[in-house]
């Protein structure tokens, strides 16, 4: 029986950033009182991918990069489930960009995390979308020629009503936020800092630990003009915290028998109520 | 008593609606209806038509001589004048041509007294009603359903001073009482899968599939669905299958180049045993092809869909009735074996409206398939639980307490984690496959039409069904021993009714919309029976029965058959 979450053995490299978001979210899920069967994981395919398998709870791992689809439809079909996304850079921006715009669009109940090493690591080594420009890789021998993803302002730009930042090697930072983004109200990005420490020498634990700052108390998370200032914060000082975070109405909030009725997933079956359908046709 | 009118014009002009009103006019006076779209890829303009065939029994495709015809513009007289009946009569307005042959009429200026210059199609309807005799009243009933207010106005006065302005020239006798729909083949497959209980649609709009899309979206509200237009197909197939795992049953659908953006879906289907039911309604390719015309083109390609080995479910929809009941059928089948199932339809299908009788939805059984904390053992649930049948139970995520459903694209074990050995692969392709065994069992044969044991064997799969079954009927008036095997599943391929009659036939003749055959390339390789000589056409314009029967007689002529 499922009664608390816990996590299982894992096939990450030692010393991987993923730990210390799986750590937290399984903290994060624990202290809100939530049951496994309560909560759905989607995922792509990734080492972030993979989180399914290391935490008891109800799993989705589906294709490369259509980790969004599947979650939308879920939270569409049963508002009683905690839908969560632990999904890579790769997975999420590149892979899946399409559904990534889209699905700040749909506004379902999603908390999404992105494991973001800025690398690809199950396919070793590869540029990731948010690569920084000139970092040589396995593949981009002369370094990468194309300016990066920046999922913060984009998703700023697409409207998202939560966006967050965070950094692995922050526990207690990254537990806090993952906890708002599973409790916000609507589809809430938070892209985490995960170090790859096998194929990315450039961003490191250290790396991160001599840049990111946390966000001060008196931020005004709920204006965006300053949301779009602090997601151009790139370089020496990076922030993390809750960058914007708005209330905005959800997917299910705009069709009303799934907003005021009963999950979709406990709709009745009955072939006889939809005979009347035939006058269309008389 | 058989006739054939043509309704031709512009895009704009209304061509789609005046045939409805036409076609439902007939419907309504007890009189059986088969209309068929010829359309364009645009908006406005270039040339359109829809033919409406009509009689006092039942009609299954569609002809190719006219008894009159309307001309909204100059192309329907100079494309499809030749093709009217000795007898047959050419209706348009007076400044499209001065010909004496034709009826002309100041429809324009008609139009403009009955206060709406779009009305100057259905002052023409107005004639056309009066040359067969049909009841004006009931033409009324259809302009009641389909306008208000002042338009309605202007197209009762438009129909009524058409109807006023000439004499009865065809004979229509009307005797029976009308219990009939009418309706098209994708209108069909939406209110099947209604019936079966979808609750989530999710598509991106592709011609000529949409209209499933927007029937089920009319009906959402009401029926308590959510139908989602999604950004591109692979987020359709993706976010159905979301929708079936978290535990309603889910569709989507699309035309070959949408589909081809789901096959990888398709896979994650059959190693994640995902019950799903996709539609793909045919039109020429390759890539984007002929986008508004017809093809039997992606038969093999459907049935290959997806990298891998899994079991899938292929089945050809041969007609309104087949599609209707068919459909809600793919659900049960997909729900039993948590598989694809995929039902294959095409534009000619799609497009074409039919009176049928009314579909019996007592008939409608929902199989769901789903388990509850039975499916636990000590407590824990198995996704994949290597079962005899293959199957295993299946729960919906957070509906058993303590229990959690783990489904993965990976290969995996009994738990639906991530696995590497060897042994627990084949287990997983064993238990997979074990599914199609059980699958063959479930297959319906193809329908048998024609003399027993005939000489000539005709095979054909699909909407090919109504052209044939026609086809057939003409052969035999003229004493031909021919008989007709019309596929409706067609994957896993069904071998019994092909092997019994293939081996008393004396040529077997295979008929497809397609350059390939690809039907009888599946006899040959499921059935060891090859077809003797081929009719294909794969020019985007259905063949018509006329079409077969002519090929055919010819072929058992040129024979020493006959």
């Amino acid at each position: 029986m499922n009664t608390a979450f816990e996590t299982y053995e894992t096939a990450w490299c030692p010393g991987c950033g993923n730990f210390g978001i799986l750590n937290a979210l399984k903290d994060a899920l624990n202290e809100l009182g939530l049951k496994p069967h309560q909560v759905v994981i989607a995922s792509g395919i990734g080492q972030a991918a993979k989180i399914p398998h290391y935490i008891n709870v109800n799993g989705f791992n589906g294709l490369h990069g259509r980790a969004l689809p599947p979650a939308t439809a879920i939270n569409i079909v049963n508002k009683d489930l905690k839908v969560i996304i632990d999904s890579g850079d790769g997975d999420t921006y590149g892979e899946g960009g399409n559904h990534f715009i889209h699905a700040i669009r749909r506004n379902a109940n999603i908390a999404h995390f992105v494991h973001d090493n800025q690398i690809y690591g199950l396919t070793k080594g590869q540029a990731s979308p948010t690569t920084a420009k000139g970092q040589k890789t396995s593949l981009q021998f002369d370094g990468v020629i194309l300016d990066p993803v920046k999922p913060i302002k984009l998703a700023l730009t697409m409207g998202a009503g939560f966006v967050a930042r965070s950094f692995s090697g922050n526990y207690e930072h990254l537990k806090k936020m993952m906890k708002e983004a599973i409790m916000y109200d609507g589809y809430a990005l938070l892209d985490i800092f995960q170090p790859c420490v096998t194929f990315n020498r450039v961003n490191t634990f250290k790396w991160y630990n001599d840049r990111v700052y946390e966000l001060p108390n008196d931020y005004d998370y709920t204006d965006l003009d300053n949301a779009f200032k602090v997601a151009d914060e790139w370089g020496d000082r990076i922030p993390i915290g809750i960058i914007y975070k708005v209330e905005k109405p959800m997917y299910i909030d705009n069709i009303s028998f799934l907003k005021d009725g009963p999950p979709l997933v406990d709709a009745k079956y009955d072939p006889i109520m939809a005979e009347k359908y035939l006058d269309d046709f008389r | 008593m058989d006739y054939n009118v043509l309704i031709g014009g512009a895009a704009g002009q209304g061509i789609d609606t005046l045939s409805h009103i036409f076609g439902k006019t007939l419907k309504r006076c007890g009189l059986y209806v088969f209309s068929m779209k010829d359309y364009m890829s645009r908006v406005r303009g270039g040339h359109n038509f829809i033919q409406v065939r009509f009689s006092d029994k039942p009609l299954y495709s569609h002809d190719e001589k006219f008894d009159a015809i309307i001309a909204l513009d100059s192309d329907t007289i100079n494309l499809h004048a030749k093709s009217l009946k000795a007898g047959g009569k050419l209706i348009l307005d007076r400044s499209l041509s001065d010909n004496d042959a034709y009826m002309s009429f100041d429809f324009k200026e008609i139009a403009k007294e009955c206060g709406n210059p779009r009305v100057a199609g259905t002052a023409a309807v107005g004639v056309l009603l009066k040359l067969f005799d049909i009841p004006l009243d009931i033409s009324h009933t259809v302009l009641n359903d389909e306008f208000k207010g002042d338009v309605l106005n202007a197209n009762l006065k438009a129909i009524d001073t058409g109807y006023n302005m000439v004499k009865q020239v065809f004979n229509v006798p009307l005797e029976k009482k009308d219990d009939n729909i009418y309706i098209s083949g994708n209108e069909a497959i939406a209110l099947g899968a209604i019936a079966a209980g979808v609750k989530f649609y999710c598509g991106y709009p592709m011609t000529p599939s949409t209209s499933v899309m927007t029937y089920i979206a009319k009906k959402s509200r009401d029926a308590g669905i959510v139908v989602e237009q999604v950004e591109d197909e692979i987020s359709a197939i993706n976010m159905a299958l979301g929708a079936s795992y978290a535990g309603v049953r889910a569709m989507t659908g699309s035309s070959g180049g949408g589909f081809a953006l789901m096959v990888e879906g398709i896979s994650l289907a059959g190693i994640a045993e995902i019950p799903i039911v996709i539609t793909e309604v045919q039109r020429p390719g390759p890539a984007t092809g002929f986008p508004t015309r017809t093809e039997q083109g992606d038969l093999r390609f459907i049935i290959h869909s997806g990298h891998g080995e899994f079991p899938k479910m292929v089945i050809s929809l041969r007609s309104p009735e087949d599609a209707f009941y068919q459909t809600a059928r793919a659900f049960n089948i997909a729900d039993k074996y948590q598989i694809p199932v995929i039902l294959v339809s095409d534009q000619y299908l799609a497009d074409s409206g039919v009176t049928v009788k009314p579909f019996d939805f007592t008939k409608i059984r929902i199989e769901r398939h789903i388990s509850g904390d039975e499916a636990l053992e000590n407590g824990v649930y198995k996704r994949y639980k290597l079962t005899e049948s293959g199957i295993s139970p299946r729960i919906i995520p957070g509906k058993v307490e303590g229990a959690t459903v783990l489904i993965d694209s990976d290969e995996h074990d009994e738990l639906g984690h991530i696995t590497e050995s060897q042994d627990m692969r084949v287990m997983m392709v064993n238990k997979r496959m074990k599914k199609l065994k059980l699958l063959k069992e479930e297959i319906q044969e193809p329908l048998f039409m024609g003399t027993e044991n005939p000489d000539i064997l005709i095979t054909c799969w699909g909407s090919m069904y109504g052209p044939v079954k026609e086809a057939v009927d003409m052969l035999l008036k003229d004493g031909m021993s021919v008989g007709a095997l019309s596929f409706g599943d067609i994957w896993p391929f069904p071998t019994k009714l092909i092997k019994k009659y293939g081996k008393f036939a004396k040529m077997i003749i295979d008929v497809e919309q397609n350059a390939t055959a690809q039907l009888d390339s599946l006899m040959r390789e499921n059935a060891l029976i090859k077809a003797d000589e081929h009719i294909l056409k794969y020019d985007g314009r259905m063949m018509s029965s006329k079409y077969i029967y002519d090929r055919i007689s010819e072929i058992s002529k040129a024979s020493s058959l006959y």
